[in-house]
């Protein structure tokens, strides 16, 4: 009898199909997505091996070592992204700026969200008083354009790279909280909530088990582009100064320092960390339009689209190719 | 051990009226609502769309949307309780344990995120004192009852029928052993050879569990196959209830005559069904007297003034109707 037992769930491993399976299927099938993907997952390897890539000695000798020296070369065999006005190798800054950019990206999603979500939660499933002045809370903030909200916290606390995080995330807070409301206003009329409701759960176990997983399909999109836009400020208010001070090696900053120096010819000062820029939005955006397609299950969003028709139809001839091949 | 008056009865609803405060006005969804429930009993709650069916369960069930929803008098006994008194936090140890209820459409009264063993579990979990790991065994457990094997038990909603799913609602209802079980139209969003699978497994279950049960249904049919009672709904309250066989046989109120005619026969060969003729009125502004006089054919006049009381023609047959409320005064005497 144990034994019997024991088969069985020995079994069962190989026959789950986990959500996560599921996703990752659906995910895979996206060619741009997997392009989005690969590309943050070197720019992550990168932050995480800035050290080893460009050491503080060698051949890059540090992001920050400054040598009158070798004043604005262009690219060459020893410094592939040349060198800037005061002597540092760019393709160390560059490399440790993916370290600042990630960053800033994640800090300011984890202040939406974790601020965002419960707001927009409440307001959506206890509507009423709550969600009016939630609301108008949200509203208050949309009201206020981010970079000047950005301009009043780093006049209040001084620029800095953390005052940006701040500031930029608290202008993430309303996205999420009004995606989330959106959400849970459709998803608690639905009838496995009053199923939830039924079986005897309090309001916090619908909200958290039943309403949110349910609601976290446009937020993750919503993150992932998100997190977009908030390395684009970041880098914006650092480019107007606000942001990352010298000698910090930030995309943006970068750039405002190139910027004289880009119309005298030097445009390797610039075109490296803009790059950079353009390709971790490029990315997340890519990455973010493949788990809209993967998260929902039943292809809410515009079903068969007809690239996905053509998409499906490619994949269709070469698997056939492929047997052919094989026979 | 409950309560030696209600001994032989586990529920009692009398009077029940639940209205919707809105701003065109005041919906009378139910109406002076009555229904006796014995353990292990089944009670077919038969109406038209728009007889206050759901409202009725929902009510029972203390999931009235409020506002504009609002019980506005009568008294639900259930196991010796009035359930409209007790907290809300006592409520919820109530739903899904001891009263648990199985949706119209499985189709979406299962949660997508979830898989359907950890949907059963979440009840075990909520009601019972055991770990997470018993309460999936049980789960896994309950799934078999209903017919689907374990090794599907960690598929999503979405990878199963909708026969399946119903299966699955069923198992979450029966899952903690309810003393009472509502079921709103658990068959109407299935295809009939369905309905039937579906149908004989309640029965099963039913009988398996000892669990009383509120069939909601606009399906005589269904009625005939797993009820043992038959309350008649019509504009928020009972207008007749009676023993399935009674009730079958022997149609007193107008209305379920109606009804009846309106089914076709197959032993008939009948050209036409017979319509009740006209519309259920609108709950905003029920006409005064019985509620079914405009659409009676063997309306009175003082039907329009005279709200009929509950008459009991035979044993445990009541009807709603002046017409036998007059005969049995006269019997009576009075």
């Amino acid at each position: 009898m144990e034994n019997a037992i024991q088969s069985n769930t020995d079994l069962k491993p190989k026959k789950r199909r986990s959500q996560f399976g599921e996703i990752w299927k659906r995910f895979k099938r996206n060619p741009l997505a997997i392009v989005g993907l690969v590309l943050i997952v070197l720019m992550f390897l990168m932050a995480a091996l800035a050290d080893v890539i460009a050491p503080g000695d060698g051949v890059f000798a540090g992001y920050n070592l400054q040598d009158w020296n070798r004043i604005r070369q262009f690219p060459s065999a020893e410094h592939w992204f040349g060198t800037d006005d005061i002597g540092r190798d760019v393709f160390s800054r560059v490399v440790h700026g993916s370290r600042i950019s990630l960053q800033v990206g994640f800090v300011v999603i984890i202040i939406g969200i974790t601020v965002g979500i419960p707001l927009g939660a409440i307001a959506g499933y206890y509507k009423g008083i709550l969600d009016n002045v939630i609301m108008r809370f949200i509203d208050i903030l949309l009201a206020v354009p981010n970079i000047l909200l950005a301009i009043a916290i780093a006049a209040a606390l001084g620029p800095g790279i953390t005052n940006v995080m701040i500031a930029v995330g608290i202008g993430a807070i309303p996205i999420y909280a009004r995606t989330v409301r959106a959400q849970v206003l459709a998803v608690k009329e639905q009838e496995f909530v009053e199923a939830a409701r039924a079986a005897g759960a309090n309001d916090f176990r619908i909200i958290r088990r039943h309403i949110l997983p349910n609601c976290m399909a446009p937020v993750i999109v919503e993150a992932s582009m998100g997190m977009a836009g908030a390395i684009m400020a970041a880098a914006g208010l650092s480019f107007i100064g606000l942001g990352a001070q010298a000698p910090t090696p930030e995309w943006g900053a970068m750039l405002a320092d190139g910027r004289l120096r880009m119309l005298a010819g030097y445009w390797h000062l610039t075109l490296f960390p803009g790059l950079m820029i353009a390709l971790i939005i490029f990315a997340l955006n890519m990455m973010g339009d493949g788990l809209r397609d993967a998260l929902d299950p039943k292809l809410r969003s515009g079903g068969f689209s007809k690239k996905r028709f053509r998409r499906i139809q490619l994949a269709k001839a070469a698997a056939q190719n492929n047997s052919g091949e094989g026979q | 051990m409950a309560n030696e008056l209600y001994r032989g009865k586990l529920l009692n609803i009398s009077d029940l009226s639940i209205h919707f405060f809105i701003e065109e006005g005041t919906v009378h969804a139910v109406n002076g609502l009555n229904i006796a429930l014995a353990p292990g009993e089944t009670i077919g709650l038969v109406g038209e769309t728009g007889a206050g069916k759901t409202t009725t369960a929902l009510g029972i069930m203390r999931l009235v949307q409020s506002p504009p929803g609002m019980v506005v008098e009568g008294k639900i006994e259930f196991e010796g309780r009035d359930l409209l008194e007790i907290s809300e936090a006592e409520m919820r140890k109530v739903r899904g344990s001891k009263i648990s209820m199985i949706f119209q459409d499985p189709m979406t009264s299962l949660n997508p995120t979830i898989p359907v063993r950890d949907q059963i579990a979440e009840v075990v979990l909520l009601h019972e004192n055991v770990s997470a790991q018993q309460a999936l065994f049980k789960a896994e457990e309950m799934l078999e009852k209903v017919g689907i094997r374990k090794e599907r038990s960690r598929e999503y909603p979405h990878q199963f029928s909708g026969g399946m799913r119903q299966r699955v609602g069923i198992a979450i209802a029966l899952a903690c052993n309810p003393a009472l079980l509502i079921s709103d139209e658990p068959t109407t969003a299935l295809d009939v050879t369905i309905q039937a699978q579906v149908l004989e497994l309640m029965k099963d279950l039913k009988v398996e569990f000892n669990t009383a049960m509120i069939m909601i249904t606009h399906d005589l049919g269904i009625v005939a196959e797993i009820c043992d009672k038959v309350a008649i709904m019509y504009a928020g309250s009972v207008v007749e209830t009676a023993d399935k066989y009674e009730l079958f046989k022997n149609p007193k109120h107008p209305y379920t005559i109606g009804l009846f005619n309106s089914l076709p026969d197959i032993e008939k060969d009948e050209d036409r069904l017979v319509p009740i003729k006209g519309l259920m009125p609108d709950p905003m502004n029920l006409p005064p007297g019985c509620p079914f006089h405009p659409r009676c054919d063997r309306a009175m006049p003082q039907c329009s003034e005279i709200v009929p009381e509950n008459t009991e023609v035979a044993d445990g047959h009541v009807v709603r109707c002046l017409l036998y409320e007059a005969e049995h005064n006269k019997e009576k005497g009075v």
